[in-house]
């Protein structure tokens, strides 16, 4: 891919962008487009988010969130990643288990929802498992794809050079398909991020999607816009974070040829 | 030396109705450079894979013995791996550190690649991910080369030049060699003998050997001859032996 180069000074243009957004929104607001119970005001959502941070409640729902999608995507990652191997690597199970995979991975994980409090009542449990629901059908998918994809040169030349066992799972294998897995987890991570905040809207009583529901059943539009402007920021985060397993040297050639 | 054949005996390799080498017999002497030639999709690759043991005869036998490496056209290296980690897996019997260590710079001098040991083969042009190719399979203690297409992939001042650095590392460390290749020059360049396998199902056709020293270069006569020799077998050039003797 070529790529302009753009002059350091570019770095503010998403500042610039942002900037802009706030003017229009600060605007619209002044003007009264909306009336202001169904439109805060810039200023009003800063006062609901410092009230927020103040009472403490803020950081108990992102860590409850946190906790929830760390765990939940774990799981999903745990069990996928080796449920995903043991799959592309044979031709049989997988023709097997792919049809199944493939359902799942396209029901939406929301669509379990009822089950979830039927089975696993209000809290964190019922957001675990919708998260693995929506994670781990396309790990399993993507970890397939791409252990089908390796080159058979690389068997080929890991066993010439006496790899076998659990040295060519690790040296070979694992890194053979480490550029396709840490793409579908980017993915996989942003879809578990918008799966917990839909969970606890309905199936919580803590954690930011609580938040903003909460927010909206007491008509708190600013405390609602302030939750929804945390979920954005901290998505964008866990995509940053993951972002940097693609910078891991060994990794690179996946994304650079 | 003598121990350790390196022989096909009348073997014969079918997929399915498809029958690749009929009744071939080819016995490689150690120290000895074979390249094979002939028209693609003839098994030249299937008689390598069976050296290597990748692939069994449906009839005949194949006596292989000693460390056996194969190297490829192209992509051989583990992308994941950096050149100094490629080339260690040719060292992975060398269990004394300080010697493996040295053995590693000793490769990397031969191949001239010093300075570029935590390079990724993405990092490196194709000429210098062949050398790097090469080192990991001449490392350590190995009997035999087999070379399937290693150069078809390079430009052609390229593939000129690998040759020349491939007889200067065979010089330094004597394997025996079965070169597959499309080249003509290639194996008319290096080759002590090449073997012209017929269309499939392959058999020997016919057999040139080559007695002129290495390095040759490409415009000597004899390796002219020879690629002369080897296209008339092919059937792509007029038997213009007689010609050439009025001359």
């Amino acid at each position: 891919m070529i790529e302009e180069k753009l002059p350091p000074r570019a770095r503010l243009l998403p500042l610039a962008v942002l900037l802009l957004a706030l003017l229009l929104w600060t605007t619209l607001a002044l003007l009264r487009v909306f009336p202001e119970s169904a439109f805060p005001s810039p200023l009003a959502v800063a006062r609901g988010f410092i009230e927020e941070v103040r009472a403490g409640r803020l950081l108990d729902d992102l860590v409850a969130s946190l906790f929830r999608v760390t765990t939940g995507f774990a799981l999903a990652v745990g069990l996928g990643l080796p449920l995903g191997l043991i799959l592309g690597g044979r031709a049989r199970a997988r023709a097997a288990f792919l049809p199944a995979v493939n359902f799942f991975r396209n029901l939406s994980p929301l669509a379990w929802i009822p089950f979830a409090i039927l089975w696993f009542g209000i809290g964190d449990l019922p957001a675990i498992f919708l998260i693995f629901m929506a994670a781990f059908f396309p790990i399993v998918l993507a970890t397939i794809a791409a252990v089908a994809n390796v080159p058979a040169v690389y068997f080929r030349v890991a066993r010439n050079y006496g790899y076998s066992g659990a040295r060519l799972l690790t040296q070979v294998t694992l890194p053979a398909i480490a550029p396709q897995v840490i793409t579908a987890l980017r993915v996989t991570a942003g879809l578990a991020w918008v799966v917990v905040v839909a969970a606890e809207m309905i199936a919580g009583r803590d954690g930011l999607g609580f938040a903003v529901w909460d927010a909206r059943n007491g008509l708190r539009m600013d405390l609602l816009v302030s939750g929804m402007i945390v979920i954005g920021l901290i998505g964008v985060l866990i995509d940053r974070i993951l972002l940097r397993l693609t910078h891991i040297k060994s990794v690179r050639w996946g994304y650079e040829r | 030396m003598k121990d350790k054949p390196l022989r096909l005996e009348n073997v014969s390799r079918a997929f399915g109705a498809v029958e690749v080498l009929r009744a071939l017999s080819l016995e490689v002497e150690r120290g000895e450079f074979v390249a094979v030639v002939g028209p693609s999709g003839c098994g030249k690759t299937t008689l390598l894979n069976l050296f290597s043991g990748f692939d069994k005869p449906t009839a005949g036998r194949v006596v292989s013995a000693g460390r056996v490496r194969m190297v490829y056209q192209q992509d051989g290296l583990f992308p994941w791996s950096t050149v100094s980690e490629n080339i260690l897996m040719g060292l992975s019997e060398v269990k004394d550190e300080r010697e493996r260590a040295r053995q590693l710079e000793e490769m990397l001098a031969l191949i001239k690649l010093k300075g570029f040991e935590q390079h990724y083969p993405h990092q490196l042009s194709g000429g210098m991910r062949q050398r790097v190719e090469l080192a990991r399979a001449l490392a350590g203690e190995t009997d035999t080369l087999l070379l399937d297409e290693p150069f078809s992939s390079l430009d052609y001042l390229t593939r000129l030049r690998l040759r020349r650095e491939l007889v200067r590392m065979l010089r330094e460390r004597p394997r025996t060699v079965v070169l597959v290749t499309h080249d003509i020059e290639e194996a008319a360049q290096l080759a002590d003998r090449v073997v012209v396998l017929s269309e499939r199902p392959a058999t020997i056709r016919s057999e040139l050997r080559l007695e002129l020293e290495r390095p040759r270069d490409l415009t000597h006569p004899e390796v002219v001859n020879a690629v002369h020799r080897i296209l008339t077998e092919l059937g792509l050039e007029r038997d213009t032996e007689n010609v050439l003797m009025q001359v």
